[in-house]
């Protein structure tokens, strides 16, 4: 440890604004390094240097500055930036938003302490996702296939199933190839209810999951600053498992929507000026050094993997969190109302939803030859459904050319037998034999998008050869 | 060299004080470790400094050291084939899985020279005075530039033999009798355009490969391109395929401010590609620059100039060269956040109010020239635009749009559908479709410039109809619209959709496009024809080859030009068979 480590600054503190804390300096002290500030209450605040000059400093702390005074608030120099201290016994347990115990247990034996803002993976190091996660999910798996090591959000609304969703995957997520190969899940809760919390807890104990997962929870009550802490934490604890421990990695975070709002509140504190809608100009920049902690690295066992929830504000994916979001991710699944209000789990809407990842991990050696046509061709079928609706809305079914109506029933049962599972999870090869199914429905000359051969081979005889 | 102390700093940005003449865009290294940055403002005796790196650590008190120099990279022979930061520093090393700020050694190649020069020759500014190549016998050898600072008569020229890029090979004495020493490499500020001798007109295209780019909305070499579309909708796709396939002779791929993964996507298929006309790998033909999203946004700012100079220089070796810059609105963002840190006045959408005027500097160092050796050289660029929101009203995409010549707009609705390239025909345009008529026509396709009218008017159409039948209902159509409507979506499904990813169709040669376009003009006559004398037009639709012809882009390869023959033959006899005897209707 440098010699600051034990430099504690009594009868310093100047100012205190929001989160901010100016203080005269008297240490040495360098940007972004951590601190702890102590009020009068004995309590311990979490905080970071945010400018420092020749005699003053301005501190960000992470945690509620209420209850502090100007007088009696001591400050602690730690002399490095905030770090984590990890060991593989992080697994089965839970912290809260800020890395500390929360389940009662006994402290984590340290192996290794990192900063947790995580060094930027050199692009040249990084591998190439391409190893299939199934996900039981017929939408998913045939669709909008996840690979290992891909940053693929969930773009929800307030009051749709993106939590049981995210257990879901997270509880069956398995490769094709059926290799064991360790994993461990990461769950990060930013702002969300404890009940919510707890019932994520409860459903990944139910799965038997509980083992190999770490959960970091920043409750709803917890300090909004400190929001801004929980993903950082998490994914190091995740690239600890992943690049240290050789581990595969699944992280959930949600709700990725309080992170961004404590980034305005915390931006706004600091006087900056608002971009869109009142958040920062750097929320892009800001989300992509969380987002891109994803991936793999060559030489390296492991993999992390993220799934981060977020819930579009007035469900509306033109708004700056689910865009900037989206620009930064290797796609997104989103969540649609109308569905889930037809009783569809997992109600997810097929054509905005995207994995950029895809086309490296399905075909021929991946998956199965079929498999990019199939998606293809259910993609361009599904949209010109959506035209379809849209006309018959207009003139009605009736006015509908026979064709047009073949495509009108096709949506409807690719809605209700291959976006719905009432049957739960299905094997990609059950996924892909629904969908070959329905395209059984439509012409064969409609389907400009499928080879001939492939419409002789899997269009024409019953699907399941091999 | 200039020093300074550190008297403030936050975030990105620092002052210091000094009483060294700094100067404007100078480079500096802060702290122990060498951070580096560059002098953004001057005012008495203190400095300003924009950091390009994370600054973590870093104090008052900590010494700035100046450069006495504006930011500036090598150029040379090192670069073709590799992977650069930002700021134009290798990316390659084993065991670097992260990158971490600070001063790192630049190891030099080395390279083996061939002198084009002797003692006693004059050579000015840009003239090339050597070759240099990786091994003896490599086949792809670059010309190495006399600075186009630099001028003088040669003194001393190294033989043949291996040399170190930056160690001095050649000695000129200039006007005033001083020698000066020229490497293989030399520096050049990145803000600073290189100068040319002369600036062409546009001309002949650049192909790309693509269908929907070279017939309906052509690039020519020197142009520039913007491409805007929301997350998704296929800009990084259409940029990697254009640098894959079009036929300039070195690509500059500047993934600004985007995903690591896609860089290393980009490092993963090039060297196994071939490039279809020299069957060399790609990447060999390729320079790679890399500022990705959670790379310090200052660095990203400066990347789009490291960018360009880059090309400029392959440029001036005579070279036909494209720049491709994913994304132009990641830089954008980039000088909005710098502005707001040095408290300047936002503008429209928070930008700072030059915004347009750096648009306008960056897309006017695309151009066709003579050098400055009197070679003809040619810089494309093309840029991705990402609006927030997919909004095309906002300042990046607007400002873009006044100083480029193509607009390739992507359309989300297309993309959704799966339907690639998303470029939307209808608000998407060229300004250089009528000067490269006149190229096609040589290449046999008098017809070009009539056939892509043709194609264009019948998409406008298509929109103004489909939008009447959502009122009547498609039926309640006239024939001759029924056709229309037939007729735009069979251009649409087989011309104009072209899937990156299929190994037949990736890539479109001219040939293969000219016979595609005169395949479907052919279709459409002998089909208003026989509408025209009453054939209905849902046999026309039920017509065998209409769904060869949607598909004749990814069933035929490139060499299997008989099989468009045979296409042709089939579209002769169905409709002959339509009109024959039995096939004869009468109008009702
Ligand atoms: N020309 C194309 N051919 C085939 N697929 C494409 C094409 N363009 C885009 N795609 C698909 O769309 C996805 C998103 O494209 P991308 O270029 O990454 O979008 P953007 O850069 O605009 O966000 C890709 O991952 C790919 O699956
Ligand atoms: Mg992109």
């Amino acid at each position: 440890m440098t010699v600051q480590a034990d430099l504690f600054c009594a009868d310093a503190v100047t100012r205190i604004e929001g989160p901010l804390v100016f203080a005269r300096r008297r240490v040495e002290v360098g940007l972004n390094e951590a601190v702890e500030v102590i009020g009068a209450d004995g309590r311990v605040r979490l905080g970071r240097v945010a400018a420092v000059d020749e005699a003053f400093m301005t501190i960000e702390t992470l945690e509620s500055t209420s209850g502090l005074t100007l007088a009696g608030t001591r400050i602690r120099f730690v002399g490095e930036p905030v770090t984590f201290s990890l060991g593989p016994g992080i697994l089965g347990r839970v912290f809260d938003g800020v890395g500390r115990v929360l389940d009662g247990g006994p402290p984590v034996a340290a192996r290794t302490r990192v900063s947790i803002d995580g060094a930027i993976i050199n692009p040249m190091r990084r591998a190439k996702p391409e190893d299939f996660i199934e996900t039981g999910i017929s939408a998913i798996d045939t669709l909008d296939s996840l690979v290992r090591g891909q940053k693929l959000p969930i773009f929800s609304g307030g009051g749709l199933p993106h939590n049981r969703l995210a257990v879901d995957i997270a509880l069956h997520a398995r490769l094709r190839s059926g290799k064991s190969e360790p994993f461990a899940i990461v769950f990060a809760g930013i702002g969300v209810p404890y009940d919510q919390a707890e019932a994520f807890r409860k459903s990944l104990e139910a799965g038997g999951a509980l083992g190999h997962t770490a959960l970091f929870l920043n409750l709803a009550s917890d300090s909004s600053a400190q929001r801004l802490l929980t993903p950082r934490f998490a994914l190091t604890a995740a690239e600890y498992l992943a690049y240290v421990e050789g581990r595969h990695v699944l992280v959930i975070i949600t709700d990725m929507t309080n992170y961004c709002e404590a980034l305005r509140e915390v931006s706004a504190s600091h006087g900056e000026i608002p971009s869109r809608k009142g958040y920062p100009g750097y929320m892009y920049s800001d989300l992509a050094t969380l987002y891109e902690r994803a991936g793999r690295i060559q030489g390296r066992p492991g993999s992390v993997t993220q799934i981060p929830i977020l819930t579009m504000p007035a469900d509306d994916i033109t708004h700056p969190i689910p865009d900037l979001t989206g620009y930064i991710t290797e796609g997104q699944i989103t969540l649609d109302r109308k569905l889930d209000r037809a009783g569809v789990y997992p109600p997810i809407g097929v054509l905005p939803s995207l994995s950029r990842l895809m086309k490296d991990g399905i075909g021929e050696g991946f998956t199965h030859p079929d498999h990019p046509a199939l998606a293809n061709q259910l993609y361009a079928a599904y949209a010109r459904t959506m035209g379809v609706r849209l006309l018959a809305g207009v003139v009605g079914a009736e006015g509908l050319t026979p064709t047009d109506r073949l495509f009108l029933e096709f949506g409807k049962q690719f809605e209700s037998r291959f976006v719905a599972q009432p049957d739960g999870a299905r094997t990609l090869e059950e996924s892909m034999a629904v969908g070959w199914e329905l395209l059984r429905g439509l012409p064969e000359t409609e389907l400009a998008r499928l080879s001939d051969e492939q419409i002789k081979r899997y269009l024409r005889k019953p699907a399941a050869d091999g | 060299m200039n020093e300074a102390a550190i008297r403030w700093i936050s975030g990105p940005v620092l002052r210091a004080v000094t009483r060294d003449p700094f100067r404007i865009h100078e480079a500096v290294h802060v702290g122990a470790k060498g951070v580096l940055g560059e002098v953004i403002r001057l005012h008495g005796e203190e400095i300003t400094v924009q950091l390009f790196e994370d600054g973590t650590g870093l104090k008052p008190g900590d010494p700035v050291q100046g450069q006495e120099a504006p930011l500036s990279v090598r150029l040379g022979p090192g670069l073709l084939g590799n992977i650069f930061d930002g700021l134009l520093r290798s990316l390659s090393g084993e065991g670097r899985d992260f990158l971490l700020p600070g001063r790192f050694l630049l190891p030099a190649g080395r390279f083996h020279l061939t002198p084009l020069v002797e003692p006693g020759r004059i050579l000015k500014g840009g003239d090339p005075f050597a070759e240099a190549r990786l091994a003896p016998d490599a086949h792809a050898a670059q010309l190495c530039l006399v600075p186009p600072d630099r001028a003088g008569e040669v003194v001393t020229m190294a033989g043949r033999g291996e040399y170190a890029d930056d160690e001095p090979v050649l000695t000129l004495r200039d006007g005033q009798g001083r020698n000066l020493q020229v490497a293989m490499s030399h520096s050049w500020p990145v803000r600073v355009p290189r100068p040319v001798a002369k600036r062409l007109p546009v001309d002949p295209p650049l192909l790309t490969g693509q269908r929907i780019l070279d017939c309906l909305f052509p690039v020519a070499r020197g142009g520039k391109a913007m491409v805007p579309g929301g997350f998704g909708t296929g800009k990084t796709v259409l940029l990697e395929t254009i640098a894959k396939w079009c036929d300039a002779e070195v690509i500059i791929y500047l993934g600004c401010g985007e995903r690591g993964n896609e860089m290393a996507g980009v490092l993963d298929e090039f060297p196994r590609l071939e490039d279809p006309k020299t069957g060399r790998p790609l990447m060999e033909r390729m320079v790679v620059i890399a500022n990705t999203s959670n790379m310090p946004v200052a660095a990203r700012e400066a990347s789009v100039y490291t960018g360009i100079t880059v090309a400029e220089y392959f440029r001036d070796q005579g070279l036909r060269v494209a720049l491709m810059a994913d994304s132009t609105s990641r830089w954008a963002e980039a000088l909005r956040e710098v502005s707001g840190r040095l408290g300047e006045l936002p503008g429209e959408g928070g930008y700072p109010a030059y915004l347009s005027t750096r648009l306008a500097e960056f897309y006017e160092r695309a151009a066709r020239v003579t050098t400055l050796s009197g070679k003809n050289g040619s810089l494309t660029v093309m840029g991705a635009v990402s609006p927030p929101s997919s909004d095309f009203s906002e300042p990046v995409t607007i400002h873009t749009k006044r100083y480029v010549r193509n607009f390739w707009a992507l359309d989300r609705k297309r993309a959704q559908a799966r339907f690639y390239p998303a470029i939307d025909p209808i608000s998407s345009y060229s300004e250089d479709a009528d000067v490269l008529a006149l190229w096609w026509s040589k290449q046999g396709a008098p017809a070009w410039a009539a056939q892509r009218r043709r194609f264009l008017t019948l998409l406008e159409e298509q929109t103004r109809l489909e939008r009447m039948a959502r009122i009547l209902g498609k039926d309640a159509l006239p024939p001759g619209q029924r056709l229309t409507l037939l007729c735009a979506e069979l251009i649409n499904d087989g011309f104009l959709r072209q899937s990156a990813f299929s190994v037949k169709d990736r890539y479109a040669s001219p040939r293969k496009q000219i016979r595609m376009m005169g395949l479907l003009t052919r279709f459409m006559e002998r089909a208003e024809a026989a509408v025209g004398s009453g054939v209905a037009v849902e046999r026309i639709a039920a017509l065998p080859i209409l769904r060869r012809l949607q598909r004749m882009g990814e069933d035929i390869a490139e060499e299997e030009y008989e099989r468009f023959d045979a296409l042709e033959q089939m579209l002769e006899a169905d409709f002959g068979a339509l009109s024959g005897p039995s096939g004869e209707e009468k109008p009702s």
